[in-house]
């Protein structure tokens, strides 16, 4: 069997997989914070529980109604997007302004308690979520076993991702996020309703953390706490990669996803430590990040 | 076009105009009129409320009482886009050019208000150094230029009352002249225009009437054919 640096290359392969595919959900998580933090300036500490809600709602939309996955996959996004608006709409627009601290607490707040929820209705144990049949099984790629699912989920986070940079770098609603990133009020000076944009952009940002939610179901054990765990990990990516910028999110999502691949297989104490020990290097060097406009 | 019914239309109609930016009282009763097709500036010193008085217009204050009324209506209590979309097109002091947007992006940005609008092409061939930059980042321009596609950018929307906040502000004698005959385009198309201006001798032979406004209040009105008579008055005001 060949070997790279004492490895054997399935190994590596197979851990370097993982690797792209843990960077495909970082990099849909810090795609989403970026993009509400980019109009609202606030960071979203609610970002886990829209991931783990995504999750959820599939399983439980399975389970009570026997909704497929494919359905989910546009249902749960939808509903979990509407639920981000509502709470735009109700609480985060009362404090729209304020310090930064204001809506860190209010987010933070609004993750608990969503987490206290669901924990009291369903525990801590995990649901189960049945892949779906078409996914069963995988591909010999010759040097390693590719499943099905594992390739799905890294093509479907890439095309996301990829639309999501399209739309605010080349379209027209685009340059009104960007825009109204720089300046929102005079955008509305211009006669754009950026109440709406906020409410809409908000609600966008938390469906594509549901839609990595729906995608984590059928790998990834389902519970309440899946997301806090998770948004520790995507907020040194969003502090590597640099707040506010759309592309550099998407690019250190998937470069730390391979990093910490790469470290557990080559030394695995230290694969959950070394992204932030990427991240105090980068702050050490680059403090507005790798793809962040100097302040 | 020009006829007496559209020149007594009161386009802007201004009474009792307070604003505040937090616990500072900045504007204390303004009154004015604009009629339609008018260009009219607002004189006076730094810190008198002039650029306050248009953001006040836009709704972009923190709290404002008293009446404005666009096109006859109450705007009081408008949101910014609302106010946008009666026609107002506004151009911040700052300029407001996005860094993130090339110069194209930022000339078709604000969306249309109503039809009447100027074509890109008009745009482009009233000012073709923005067409030779048009894929620049908006940002990378002179101040001459991003004051021309400040300028530009609600030239294209339709709207027809314009809030023109200090456009010459820093620039080179050859750039202002070149937005002194911008205006007399704009002016002659029946464009209303309020200009707050700190060069009285760019806004002296384009204005229909003057308001000087001083500590938050209008204290004078005067008519292009009253400047000679009351030049000392204004002088006065103005400290020039």
């Amino acid at each position: 069997m060949s070997m790279i640096f004492g490895v054997p290359l399935a190994v590596l392969s197979g851990q370097l997989l993982i690797g792209i595919i843990n960077g495909a959900f970082y990099a849909l998580l810090s795609l989403g914070l970026a993009v509400i933090f980019g109009l609202l300036k606030i960071i979203n500490f609610a970002h886990g529980a829209m991931y783990m809600l995504g999750a959820m709602v599939t399983v439980l939309m399975f389970n009570a109604l026997g909704v497929n996955y494919w359905v989910a996959l546009f249902m749960a996004p939808l509903l979990v997007g509407a639920f981000g608006v509502v709470i735009e709409y109700f609480l985060l627009r009362r404090i729209a302004g304020q310090d930064h601290i204001y809506s860190l607490l209010l987010t933070f707040g609004v993750a608990l308690i969503i987490q206290g929820v669901l924990i009291n209705w369903f525990g801590v144990s995990g649901l189960r979520y049945t892949m779906p049949d078409m996914f069963k099984g995988g591909i010999n790629l010759g040097f390693m076993f590719m499943p099905y699912y594992r390739a799905w989920v890294i093509v479907a986070a890439l095309l996301v991702c990829f639309g999501t940079w399209f739309v605010i770098e080349k379209t027209k609603l685009g340059a009104y996020l960007r825009a109204g990133t720089e300046d929102s009020q005079l955008m509305q000076g211009f006669g754009i309703n950026v109440p709406l944009l906020i409410s809409l952009t908000y609600g966008f940002g938390v469906a594509l953390a549901a839609f990595a939610g729906v995608l984590a179901a059928p790998i990834y054990s389902v519970t309440p706490v899946m997301g806090s765990t998770t948004l520790i990990v995507v907020f040194a990516v969003v502090v590597i990669g640099g707040m506010g910028s759309i592309g550099g999110a998407i690019i250190t999502g998937i470069l730390m996803g391979v990093i910490e691949g790469l470290t557990k297989t080559f030394y695995p104490p230290a694969s959950s430590a070394v992204i932030f020990l990427v991240m105090v290097l980068v702050l050490m060097f680059r403090p507005s990040g790798l793809f962040g406009k100097e302040a | 076009m020009t006829t007496n019914a559209t020149r007594n239309y009161e386009q802007l109609n201004i009474s009792g105009l307070h604003a505040y930016y937090g616990e500072s009282h900045i504007l204390h009763g303004v009154d004015l009129v604009v009629h339609r097709g008018e260009l009219v500036t607002l004189l006076g010193r730094n810190g008198a409320g002039r650029s306050t008085t248009l953001k006040a217009i836009m709704n972009m204050v923190g709290r404002r009482t008293g009446s404005i009324m666009v096109n006859g209506e109450e705007t009081m209590s408008c949101a910014p886009h609302h106010i946008a979309r009666m026609g107002v097109g506004y151009c911040p002091e700052h300029r407001g050019i996005f860094a993130s947007l090339n110069v194209h992006e930022n000339l078709t940005l604000p969306p249309i208000v109503r039809s009447g609008g100027m074509s890109l092409e008009e745009i482009y061939s009233m000012f073709p150094n923005l067409y030779e930059r048009r894929f620049s980042q908006g940002t990378k321009l002179s101040g001459g230029e991003q004051q021309m596609l400040a300028l530009a950018r609600i030239l294209r929307t339709g709207a027809n009352m314009l809030l023109l906040d200090e456009i010459t502000e820093g620039l080179a004698p050859v750039i202002v002249e070149k937005l002194g005959h911008v205006l007399t385009q704009l002016k002659e198309k029946g464009l209303t225009i309020v200009l707050v201006e700190q060069n009285f001798h760019f806004a002296a032979p384009l204005a229909d009437r003057h308001y000087v406004v001083e500590h938050g209040r209008i204290v004078e009105e005067v008519r292009a054919d009253e400047l000679s008579a009351k030049q000392s008055v204004l002088d006065s005001y103005l400290g020039v």
